[in-house]
């Protein structure tokens, strides 16, 4: 047996273990991002999700100025963690848009009345398919759209108190 | 006993705490295309597409409310006359390479497509280098 191939099992080992402390260090980050990111929002047209207030098509987003669109659902728990900051953006002049991903009007009127709405539009989204257009997996996610209607930035999961500096900071970098 | 009921009544009481939404299941979710050739289509790429939440799994597989919405965009698609390699790509657009099972060109799926030869080639030669020393302790 050759020398080479005698301390072949230790390098192997050596490999593995480096392959270990790797992804020890740097965990695999399982969120799969939009890949619309620095494009334009698909076109979409969404009917309202609550009778008051008006739906949301993908046009409404490119208004001027850059806004927020918010894709939430009644049914998500950590869509209550994240209304208050939601609601906080809005008492700071951020214009937020919404989808309800497979939601009822009666279940988003609860959900709105219990935790504030910070929403000028509201979509509803009955079989997830502008979420799925705007390459969202899940429920929340906020994405910073420009005045073209083109998106920014996306977060992905619930936005918290510590995000709210950097929200306002890609908005105003889009505009 | 008092306590052992207690368990099983809040066992049958408990109720699983998962993030779906009270709608039911999209139209073409859980509900084969009348034509047998179209659906068949729509199966094989429901195979190789990859579910959001359970990551891993097909979204032929999942149980998945998002799953079962995908598989109504992909039944509805292929009904409206879409071929399947457009619907993939539409998707690839959104959630990238990630998204389809199926091993693509691009240079990180270069080992895989490499594997196999090289290790035909490692095979060959000590395939050679046993019928050589074979051949001189002869």
């Amino acid at each position: 047996m050759s020398r080479g191939l005698r301390i072949m099992p230790l390098l192997l080992l050596v490999s593995l273990l480096i392959g270990f402390a790797w992804r020890l260090v740097k965990p695999d980050d399982p969120a799969i991002h939009s890949q619309l990111v620095e494009r334009s929002v698909p076109a979409f047209s969404l009917p309202a999700a609550l009778p008051g207030k008006p739906g949301l098509r993908s046009a409404d987003l490119a208004s001027g100025q850059p806004r927020l669109l918010n894709v939430f659902a009644s049914w998500c728990v950590p869509c209550v963690a994240e209304a208050p900051v939601l609601n906080e953006l809005r008492t700071k002049g951020v214009k937020i848009d919404a989808v309800a991903v497979r939601d009822t009007p009666e279940a988003v009127a609860a959900f709105l009345s219990r935790n504030g709405d910070p929403f000028e539009r509201l979509g509803s989204d009955a079989n997830s398919n502008v979420q799925i257009a705007l390459g969202s997996s899940g429920v929340p996610e906020t994405f910073v759209v420009d005045g073209k209607g083109v998106i920014r930035y996306q977060y992905i999961g619930p936005l918290s108190r510590s995000n709210i500096p950097g929200v306002l900071k890609q908005l105003k970098e889009s505009s | 006993m008092k306590i052992l009921l207690l368990f099983l009544f809040s066992i049958a009481l408990g109720q699983p705490l998962l993030a779906d939404s009270n709608l039911p299941p999209a139209y073409w979710a859980n509900r084969q295309l009348p034509d047998p050739a179209q659906e068949a289509k729509a199966e094989a790429l429901m195979e190789e597409l990859r579910c959001l939440v359970c990551q891993g799994q097909s979204i032929a597989d999942s149980d998945a409310e998002l799953a079962g919405d995908m598989r109504d965009l992909v039944r509805r698609r292929i009904a409206a006359g879409e071929k399947p390699a457009a619907v993939r790509s539409w998707l690839v657009q959104r959630y990238g390479s990630w998204i389809s099972y199926r091993p693509t060109g691009e240079p990180a799926a270069w080992p895989l497509w490499l594997a196999p030869l090289a290790l035909l080639a490692i095979g060959a030669l000590l395939i050679r280098g046993r019928i050589r020393t074979r051949a001189r302790s002869q």
